[in-house]
């Protein structure tokens, strides 16, 4: 056994952990790998450490992971890009696991490494690897290989890009179809190295056969190779070649081709431009919104904004508003609440008119929707349509609809719509709060669940802060105050939480004034938790208020606290006196 | 008597009745051996080359078997046949490996027992040279990676492995604190490992790796990659792979759900049968497989005997069916076993995806997918039971699930009966090939012997040795045995050879 001297006793440990039985220490090992290489210096790392972990390819995924991440930025420990090729070997071993995650990582890795080697080192050793994982035994080694090819290309010789282009291309006709996946996807990548003349033929024809594939998935992988591609081409060559072919996939047998369509609308518009998408698209886009399966119609509805956005008013008014009203009475809620979530948008597209006259309609019987998902979605976009029309025309609707929201019986929905209240209370302006929400904000904070509570004191600090300090104690202080004699020591203890939380917005003197003396007398409150949280309260608030208010009550109310007899409350007394201290020291 | 009523005559001769002859058995019996119950096989599964053969059994245990015919000469199995080897050669198999699969558990929400007992298995894409295969039991669904790992020593470390620790427990161990330079505070064995401390350029020649070993001797291991599980509310009858590799379905009595192999924590529901109140329910789901090769095609069985075809291009949640297959029923011959009898206990798809084949308590059915009007064959798989539905009602046995099987070149098809019997039938047009042969060293002798009396008194022997509690010999000189019944079988994909399931043994035979 070889004596270490002391000062490398960690990183003997460190290396020979590489080893260890236990998962989590070679896991720790891995990730400091870099440190190891350092410590072996560059040329041991190039002759032993590389060699060493190529060997390593039987260890856990999450080594092999860890080893897949590390090794692609390990250039600086090899000795530099001119030794980079190094790295390849143990990457190429990696990139033939079956675990995908692993897999993905080795090819990120090989195409970080491959994205600084030397032109000359790429020939020689980057794209053989590519070719040698493309002619793979297994399909993991080919899947692989696919996401390679777009940094092997560019720097290849002319004879050698031919080759590579054919390989591709068997790629998109490989016998599984994991291999003819990993192809559709990394299409696009591919594509962006490829010179134009090459594009319009050798890829063009690759992206037909992966069009007709008989694999659902592999069809629904080309939908995004449509965008990628289009991009490439020419305006007149993508209208020629590309838009037939998503003209196509809308009208798709399988409904998850479709579904894929309809999320990539909006990218696929834009890659073949506006012209065509009026032309074209416009009538594939109303069919999907019409689509007989709801998932495709639940995307469809999403993108109805953007989709507007890229047309003019009065196609939008023609074409796409009457799919929209007869989406807002879809028989599935997901569809209406994918539509609430975007119909708000498209009130800037058409203007004030058409909002008024086709818009609220719509805005008004989805508000009043059964289900209350849809109800929230249209609240929370409420900002957008305000700065059209103006909110009076909604109002009466929506006070309805919030007040029921906030008496949900399903709390996480009271939860959603509390997050909203500042929005709204912003939009709606000050005299309809008063009139209509500030007693609900008051409710909140009596609610049954926590979550709802806690909600609820931060939502009165939120308006605090959108009416200012002199409104909050007109309207908002004394309500809260009121209820620190609520009998129920969980509600005491939220409004403790409210008070520390509308301190700071309030300032020192209302502070001082108000809320310091409610804290003090909840001290003498017969629950140790209320007492405790006291404490809590009063070190926050020494921030605020002056030295000399710190020094006559907050001080002597913590002193006693430290001497109760609750082994809780004395321990948070004494650590909020204790920052006290420091306060006044500093 | 029990012969197969082919629907079809064709000119072309159909081909010969083969001729089976025994081949292997694994876990065979001695004499007066009682069975436990663990052991007992409950699926059978060959791969799709045929080179592996998988069973489960009630233990909660999956067995491995490998060919052994074609390894051995390296040759491949496709020059082989070029070759035109001695047609003597049928595959041989040889036990693989074994591992444990399910645990019996319990769910303490439901308070329901969990039984460990595997209900399928099937085998997924090879890669590698790794085997994996999905196994279930009633509830959960589990990814299995076999693979052979060559066994490796580690030796000249850098320190003595018995004083050496965790770099993460550096601090809590006292014995090396004194190596540490610094003093031993962990804050600070850490920050000298950091990137603020400057290792010379050449390295430090004092550090080693250590230095692995690998020997020749190999280990097969089997681990569990994914777990998909809480999916299923009823218990879990099939599972099936999808042909594009990356998704499967698995089925319960009132739905099935779609998974991608590599995300075990989510599902689609993609068929739902479960009526709005269960006082409505008239038919369960009895069994589903995907088509071999069309990747949106699913098939399933329900308990009132039909089989419906699903495309899920159609839309996500496949209520509604493309094709449903069904037999009217014969006017008059109704009785109160008709429902019973009627319901279908496993499907199969044929090879090429064109037929599928049926099996319901009396009948083996083969159907083509583009004739939807009745079954284009029918084999009556032990017709001479019909007098005795009343003791089957009786003794629970007219519940059992037989499943069925075709030859890869869909020319045959087989199934299981009592007494440890199976059947195979032609199904080729013309084909009046209707075996009958019994899972034991000597396979043909049912049908060989028909009236002598020795079988009658092989049969007593058996019951004697078997301790079954109610053997008999019906009027046709049948021997039945409710309790020796043959489940599970699988025939090779590319050959004619049969393995089956009787008790817990694995029979192996071929023609």
């Amino acid at each position: 056994m070889a004596m270490i001297d002391e000062p490398l006793y960690p990183i003997a440990v460190l290396i020979d952990e590489l080893k260890n039985e236990d998962i989590q220490l070679r896991l720790n090992s891995i990730r400091r790998l870099s440190t190891i290489a350092r410590a072996l210096g560059e040329e041991r790392t190039r002759k032993e450490l590389i060699p060493f972990l190529s060997e390593n390819n039987d260890d856990d995924d999450e080594v092999l992971l860890a080893m897949a991440e590390e090794l692609g930025v390990f250039i600086p420990y090899v000795g530099g890009v001119q030794y980079a090729n190094v790295l390849l070997p143990p990457l190429e071993t990696l990139c033939t696991v079956e675990e995908t995650c692993v897999r993905e990582k080795a090819v990120e890795s090989l195409c970080r490494i491959g994205a600084q080697m030397m032109e000359q080192d790429l020939v020689e050793s980057f794209i053989p690897l590519v070719k040698r994982l493309a002619a793979g035994e297994w399909f993991t080694a080919r899947v692989s290989s696919c996401g390679l090819f777009h940094i092997a290309y560019p720097s290849a010789p002319e004879a050698l890009k031919t080759e590579l282009r054919a390989i591709y291309s068997q790629l998109c006709q490989d016998d599984m179809p994991m291999v003819r996946r990993s192809a559709a996807t990394n299409l696009g990548n591919f594509a962006a190295t490829v010179e134009a003349p090459h594009l319009k033929v050798d890829i063009m024809s690759m992206f037909d056969d992966l069009t007709q594939d008989d694999q659902d998935s592999v069809r629904l992988l080309a939908v995004e190779g449509c965008a990628a591609l289009g991009k490439l081409l020419e305006p007149q060559d993508c209208a020629a070649h590309i838009l037939p072919v998503i003209v196509n996939f809308s009208q798709d047998k399988s409904w998850r081709v479709r579904y894929m369509v309809a999320n990539q609308l909006y990218e696929l518009c834009e890659a073949v431009g506006p012209e065509p998408t009026r032309s074209d698209l416009v009538p594939a886009y109303v069919r999907l919104l019409r689509d007989n399966e709801a998932e495709v119609r639940i995307a469809a509805a999403g993108k109805v904004t953007k989709f507007c956005r890229i047309l003019n008013p009065e196609l939008a008014i023609q074409h796409i508003l009457p799919c929209v009203k007869e989406l807002s009475t879809d028989s599935s809620q997901h569809v209406r609440s994918a539509l609430a979530s975007v119909i708000m948008g498209m009130a800037p597209v058409l203007g004030k008119d058409a909002t008024i006259e086709q818009l609220l309609p719509i805005f008004l019987s989805l508000l009043k929707d059964e289900f209350p998902d849809v109800r929230l979605n249209i609240i929370s976009k409420l900002d957008q349509v305000n700065q059209v029309i103006g909110i009076d025309l909604l109002s009466q609707s929506l006070l309805p609809a919030i007040v029921e929201l906030a008496e949900d019986r399903h709390w996480r929905v009271r939860l959603a719509i509390i997050e909203y209240i500042p929005l709204l209370a912003s939009q709606l302006g000050v005299g309809f709060f008063d009139d209509k929400l500030g007693a609900l904000c008051m409710q909140w904070l009596k609610d049954k669940v926590y979550s709802i509570r806690d909600a609820a004191a931060n939502n009165v600090k939120r308006l605090a802060e959108e009416f200012g300090p002199d409104w909050a104690m007109q309207h908002i202080v004394p309500q809260v105050l009121d209820m620190i004699n609520n009998p129920h020591y969980l509600h005491r203890m939220t409004i403790l939480h409210s008070i520390s939380l509308l301190a700071p917005v309030m300032g020192s003197d209302i502070t001082c004034s108000k809320l310091l003396p409610v804290v003090i007398n909840a001290s003498k409150d017969r629950v140790p938790n209320i007492k405790f949280n006291v404490a809590k309260v009063l070190q926050s608030l020494i921030p605020i208020v002056d030295q000399s208010v710190v020094e006559k009550k907050i001080r002597p109310c913590l002193v006693e606290l430290s001497e109760d007899p609750d082994v809780d409350v004395r321990f948070f007394a004494s650590q909020a006196l204790e920052s006290s201290n420091q306060v006044m020291m500093s | 008597m029990n012969g197969g009523d082919e629907l079809v005559a064709a000119p072309a001769g159909p081909p010969q009745p083969l001729d089976w002859k025994f081949s292997q058995v694994f876990g065979e019996r001695t004499a007066g051996e009682e069975v436990q119950e663990v052991d007992i096989i409950s699926a059978i599964e060959f791969d799709k080359t045929g080179d592996h053969l998988a069973t489960g059994d009630r233990g909660g245990r999956v067995v491995l078997f490998e060919r052994t015919d074609t390894k051995d000469h390296g040759v491949p199995r496709r020059d082989l046949e070029r070759m035109e080897y001695p047609i003597g050669r049928h595959p041989e198999f040889r036990y693989k490996t074994e591992f444990q699969s399910h645990e019996p558990e319990f769910d303490y929400l439901k308070s329901l027992e969990i039984e460990e007992k595997i209900n399928k298995i099937r085998w997924c894409q090879t890669a590698n040279g790794a085997l994996f295969l999905l196994s279930t039991n009633d509830k959960t669904i589990k990814f299995w990676k076999v693979q052979e790992k060559k066994v490796k020593k580690i030796s000249d470390m850098n320190l003595d492995p018995s004083k050496a620790v965790g770099n993460g427990s550096i601090a809590s161990s006292s014995s090396p604190k004194h190596c540490l330079a610094n003093g031993g505070s962990p804050d600070r064995s850490y920050n000298y490992l950091g990137n603020d401390f400057s290792f010379p350029p050449g390295g430090l020649p004092s550090l080693h790796l250590p230095v692995v070993v690998t020997s020749q001797e190999t280990n097969l291991v089997a681990r569990c990659r994914r777990v998909y599980a809480h999916a299923h509310d009823y218990h879990i009858n099939s599972v099936s792979n999808n042909s594009d590799g990356e998704t499967f379905i698995s089925a319960d009595d009132l739905r099935i759900n779609l998974w991608n192999l590599e995300i075990s924590n989510q599902s689609f529901n993609i068929v739902d049968v479960k009526p709005a109140n269960m006082e409505d329910l008239t038919e369960v789901i009895t069994s589903a497989e995907f088509h071999p090769t069309h990747c949106n095609t699913l098939a399933y069985s329900s308990s009132k005997g039909s089989i419906r075809v699903i495309d899920l291009r159609q839309s996500a949640l496949c209520d509604s069916h493309a094709k449903l297959f069904e037999e009217p029923e014969a006017p008059g011959s109704r009785s109160f076993f008709t429902e019973i009898i009627a319901s279908i206990s496993d499907i199969k798809f044929a090879r090429d995806g064109r037929y599928i084949l049926s099996r319901d308590y009396m009948t083996l059915k083969l159907w083509d997918i583009n004739m939807d009007s009745g079954p284009v064959a029918t084999f009556q798989v032990h017709e001479y039971l019909r007098p005795k539905l009343c003791d089957l009602y009786e003794n629970d046995s007219i519940f059992d699930k037989f499943e069925c099987c075709l030859s890869g070149d869909g020319l045959r098809v087989a199934t299981g009966s009592y007494s440890n019997l199976f059947r195979v039938f032609g199904c080729a047009p013309g084909s009046t090939e209707a075996t009958t042969l019994e899972a034991s060293k000597n396979p043909m002798r049912q049908v060989q012997t028909p009236s002598r009396p020795s079988r009658s008194l092989s049969s007593i022997t058996r019951v004697v040795r078997r301790g079954a509690e109610n053997p008999g010999v019906d009027a046709n000189g049948n021997a039945f045995d409710f309790t020796t019944k043959l489940l599970h079988l699988a025939w090779h994909p590319t050959e004619n050879s049969i393995a089956c399931a009787a008790a817990n043994s694995l029979y192996m035979y071929y023609a």
